[in-house]
């Protein structure tokens, strides 16, 4: 790595007021992408600011018709937690999926939904289930706030708080690894939430994660693996890499989508 | 005998240091004032290197010292060689280009060290080694053999035409030709077999040491034969006189070839701590170790067998070009050749066997021995062209096979190689019956109602291990020998160190060559330490690979055992007044037969020491012994491997649900140990097959599978339900009847799997790794 100035934050108040200081700073939290990325030499921050710590931002609460997550609450936490194996069991094995032990223990939902790496998990279950990011500033709904690939709508120095998920009546995620980096290929949530029904796809978009409105219109009017049958991204609007094609990937979309209904029937 | 001898199933001695953190490696290893290297690596495929300007990192704090290859070549120092000659067809001897450790005119693959700056630290090494500014002037690549031999390809090297380095064959073309010429029905196949990158768990190290009051170097390194290292440096490369450097390879995680090999880095290192005095270490990064460590397989190949209207084999064909890399690796010559085409008769009576092989230089990393290293290859022509046979002439798999089996022993190949024993129908009945082949037509029904293509495969390998007849790799063009050295040094206080040169580097050595002395001098395990990897302690060892260690390597120690436990009864027979003929070792005391009378171990070892009790006239002081042991023939390993998949249509998801492996290996010293070695060669032959593939860019020659991010390992996940037994034919070449087990699985695997791919899907037309994508698009209608 790089040299720089580490500073372990122990609120949100410390953290913009570090943030101030410099003005080639970044934002740490449990730093699974970022500090490979220092490793590698690929960045080269002057201070980190390290929000990872901070205890505030380390929990999991039932909030009315929301489960709502700290954003320094690492994946293990998250995909053990009872209230939340009890209300969205589909986010918790969600959660319980990502990357392997370590990653769990050490990565966090902010960190995730703050980078938006397009074949990440969390931004799929945002999406679908309509949840809200909060930041020190403001609240954003996920369909505002993921904008592209590793891009948000996080403005400078906004540092994201929780992640409010509104229970949903149905829920399944299906991923289908990459067989090398076990990131989502392709990722599909598909849920039941008071604003409708929600398809959300990771891993496979040429923008990032995306709504699949076609299938969730099919599905409004019928909830079955069937109803979804034929129904295929255009592959235009797809990545397409080593591991798969975009046509492939378009196809797995279709067959996980269908296996995530079918969980849920 | 307590149940620690010959085939006790006992825990490794080893593993406690290395599962408790205890494990001294190289990198471990920290030496007074050392500083660090890193090394500047081409970005590019192929480049001439008008300028290095070196200024701006000198002048970094902490920077001690930057090198390039001009200094190396100043101060006299020869390239890196290859220590196999083939010969083409032609007569012409291969084609090697230069390998200056540093290149100084040109780099011929992303990642072809360029200078090493030495550092205070790690980090300003490599701030020092992205602040030299090296000038290239770019050049066009090429990466596929294919089109590298074109006319107007670009050169990997000046003067190599058509970038061949060897065009080498073997067997007799017209035998083979006329063969083909009556046969009732030909098979002919196109085969890929994919570039492999080893990924030892441990990446490579090296910490260079010089003594300027001695004059002495010594090189710490993770090397499989440090006595070989240790003569490439100083015979070829000319570092120092072999007598004024010591290699130390201490413990080793994980070889699989890739650490066989004298690099760049280890010579920089050693070469640097004699300019500046002071101790370099190196210690490669992940992404280096994709870049420059070299790769295995990578051949391409057309080929053919010949069948009798009866489904006799009656000739084999194969053409094949190999990828060799940028340049010549240390033993890289050999791999494609006399390791690989004198493996092509598999387990067969084959009438005729002609193979040509074309050695191409291209822009990517050396390609060199790899877990198996030739045999793999061999074996999945080989096993593919008969499960392909049997489909096309409507034959089971299994008859076909037993139809055509060597049956009788010696058997000589049209290739050189003559089998000293075997019963392959020992095997493949073994393994039908513990997979229940019966069974299958209903099983795969089964699968077909969950909407699943179920296969089955078969592979019914063979290798030549026990690496080697010293003279008859000579004579197919090895630089050295191939015997072993084993030292047997029993102590005053009757416990016994034992010198191999032999090097482990995860095989478990430590346990189970010790289980052969407490076997043979019937004394407790505890007793025994094995030492191994250090050049001053051993006295010469050709080192670790080609499942030699335990035919040849123990074979030696068994040896010095005779001659200690001879000279230990001349000296019993003193002190209790008989002939040594009437003595007899056992439960740790030399007895007379028939009598209570008797020394016990410790006691005889003092004496020897003591030397009051005999005459040294007749009898020298001391116990121990040496060895050097030369086989007499390879030693050949076989066996059959049988694996059953699934095949998830949806998702081309390929997941074994069975495998089946019954291996003869000879005697086997320790079953759990050896399982092992199979267990982890039939993962690393799954990872070729299904998961596995170091691809290069075709117009940028940056390599893509540079991370785990594109490389797919094998992982716990990918690790099916492995079931295993063993027949036992022991090898009449060496006095244990050991045959080897360390490459079987990898050699083994990859037929097995793509033959039950290949009998799920329904069609031949899919290459290694097998990935679900492939899978799926290959099934498309």
């Amino acid at each position: 790595m790089y040299p720089f100035t580490y500073h372990k934050a122990s609120s949100i108040e410390q953290a913009q007021a570090l943030l101030d200081v410099s003005n080639d700073s970044k934002l740490l939290a449990g730093g699974q992408t970022l500090i490979p990325t220092l490793k590698q030499h690929l960045a080269s921050p002057g201070t980190l600011v390290d929000i990872g710590k901070i205890e505030s931002l380390r929990f999991i609460r039932v909030e009315k018709a929301n489960v709502v997550i700290g954003a320094a609450t690492p994946h293990a936490q998250v995909a053990n937690d009872k209230n939340l194996v009890q209300k969205i069991p589909a986010l918790a094995s969600l959660v319980g999926k990502i990357g392997d032990p370590h990653v769990r223990n050490v990565g966090t939902i902010g960190g995730s939904v703050a980078n938006n790496d397009p074949a990440a998990d969390y931004p799929a279950a945002c999406l679908a289930l309509g949840a809200t990011i909060r930041t020190d500033k403001r609240s954003i709904s996920a369909d505002d706030f993921f904008t592209g690939l590793f891009e948000t709508a996080l403005v400078e120095q906004e540092i994201i708080v929780e992640v409010a998920f509104p229970v949903p009546a149905l829920a399944a995620y299906e991923k289908f690894p990459n067989p090398a980096s076990r990131y989502a290929l392709v990722g599909v949530f598909v849920a039941q939430v008071e604003a409708g029904v929600r398809v959300a796809v990771t891993g496979a978009g040429a923008n990032g994660v995306f709504r699949m409105t076609e299938m969730e219109s099919a599905l409004v009017n019928d909830w079955s693996a069937d109803a979804l049958e034929g129904i295929l991204p255009s592959v235009d609007s797809l990545l397409s890499d080593l591991h798969g094609a975009a046509d492939y990937r378009a196809h797995l979309i279709n067959v996980m989508a269908k296996r995530a209904i079918a969980q849920t029937c | 005998m307590s149940g620690t001898g010959i085939g006790a199933r006992i825990e490794r001695t080893e593993d406690k240091r290395f599962i408790t953190g205890n494990g001294r490696y190289t990198d471990d290893i920290n030496l007074p004032g050392q500083v660090y290297a890193c090394f500047v690596r081409s970005p590019h495929a192929h480049a001439k290197i008008t300028d290095i300007d070196v200024k701006e990192a000198l002048a970094l704090e902490g920077v001690v010292k930057i090198f390039t290859g001009k200094d190396m070549e100043a101060d006299g120092l020869g390239g890196l060689i290859c220590g196999w000659m083939v010969t083409s067809k032609d007569g012409e001897p291969m084609k090697a280009g230069e390998h200056p450790p540093l290149a100084s005119e040109c780099v011929r693959y992303v990642g072809d060290c360029v200078a090493v700056v030495i550092g205070e630290s790690r980090e300003v090494a490599r701030l020092g080694a992205e602040a030299v500014s090296v000038s290239y002037e770019e050049l066009d690549a090429v990466v596929e053999p294919a089109q590298a031999q074109n006319q107007n390809a670009p050169k990997v090297h000046d003067g190599i035409d058509k970038n061949l380095c060897f065009h080498w064959q073997l067997g007799d073309k017209d035998a083979t030709d006329a063969a083909f010429d009556k046969a009732a029905h030909v098979t002919r196949l196109d085969i890929v077999n994919n570039r492999l990158i080893p990924n030892a768990i441990e990446p490579r190290a090296a910490l260079g040491d010089y003594n300027p009051g001695s004059g002495d170097y010594t090189l710490y390194t993770t090397s499989q034969n440090p006595h070989v290292e240790r003569l490439v440096l100083s015979a070829f490369v000319g570092i120092a006189p072999e007598h004024k450097l010591r290699v130390v390879s201490p413990d080793v995680g994980g070889g699989f070839g890739s650490k066989i090999f004298v690099y760049a880095e280890e010579t920089a290192c050693l070469w640097a701590a004699g300019k500046i005095r002071r101790p370099v270490k190196w210690t490669a990064e992940r992404s280096e170790s994709f870049l420059a460590d070299a790769h295995g397989r990578d051949h391409v190949t057309h080929a053919e067998l010949a069948l009798d209207s009866d489904g006799r084999f009656l000739a084999l064909r194969a053409h094949t070009v190999a990828n060799l890399g940028a340049y010549l690796s240390t033993f890289s010559s050999s791999v494609p050749t006399y390791l690989y085409g004198t493996l092509l008769s598999g387990q067969y009576d084959i009438g005729a066997i002609h193979v040509e092989v074309e050695g191409v230089y291209t822009h990517t990393a050396p390609v060199d021995a790899y877990r198996g290293a030739g045999r793999p290859e061999a074996t999945f022509v080989v096993e593919r062209l008969v499960e392909c046979a049997a489909r096309e002439t409507n034959k089971d798999p299994v008859e076909l096979r037993k139809k055509n089996f060597i049956t009788k022993f010696p058997h000589q190949t049209p290739v050189i190689l003559n089998y000293d024993i075997g019963d392959y129908n020992a095997c493949i009945n073994r393994a039908v019956e513990m997979i229940d082949y019966k069974g299958f037509d209903e099983r795969r029904k089964g699968s077909q109602t969950k909407g699943k293509l179920r296969g089955i495969g078969f592979s019914t390998y063979i290798e030549a291990c026990g690496l080697a007849p010293s003279s008859a790799a000579g004579s197919l063009g090895a630089g050295v020998g191939l015997w072993e050295s084993a030292e047997v040094r029993v102590n005053p206080t009757g416990n016994v160190e034992v010198l191999t040169g032999a090097h482990s580097h995860g095989q478990g050595h430590e346990t189970s060559f010790a289980q052969l002395v407490s076997e043979r001098l019937t004394i407790p395990i505890e007793d025994i330490t094995i030492v191994h990897g250090d050049t001053a302690s051993v006295q010469f060892g050709m080192g670790t690979y080609g499942s030699r260690s335990a035919a040849v390597g123990m074979s030696a120690i068994d040896g010095a055992l005779d001659k200690v436990i001879a000279k230990a009864k001349r000296i019993a027979a003193h002190i209790l007044e008989v002939q040594p003929d009437d003595i007899e070792l056992a439960d740790a005391a030399f007895r007379i037969k028939g009598t209570n009378k008797f020394i016990p171990w410790g006691e005889l070892a003092l004496n020897a020491y003591t030397a009051h009790k005999f005459s040294t006239d007749e009898i020298e002081p001391g116990l121990k012994e040496t060895t050097f042991y030369d086989p007499t023939n390879f030693t050949f390993p076989a066996g059959c491997h049988i694996c059953e998949l699934e095949v998830d249509t949806q998702t081309g998801c390929v997941e074994i649900v069975d495998y089946v492996a019954v291996d003869d290996f000879g005697t086997i010293i320790n079953p759990m140990i050896v399982e092992g070695q199979v267990h982890g060669g039939i993962l690393q032959g799954i990872g070729q097959a299904l998961l596995e593939n170091g691809i290069y860019d075709v117009e940028s020659g940056q390599l893509v599978t540079g991370s785990y991010m594109d490389y797919t390992m094998p992982r716990a996940h990918d690790a099916p339900p492995l079931r295993l037994d063993f027949t036992k034919t022991p090898a009449p070449s060496n006095p244990l009847g050991i045959k080897g087990c360390g490459e079987a699985g990898a050699i083994a695997a990859p037929a097995a799997v793509l033959n039950a791919l290949t009998s799920a899907i329904g069609h031949e037309g899919i290459s290694m790794p097998a990935t679900p994508a492939k899978v799926w698009r290959s099934i498309q209608t």
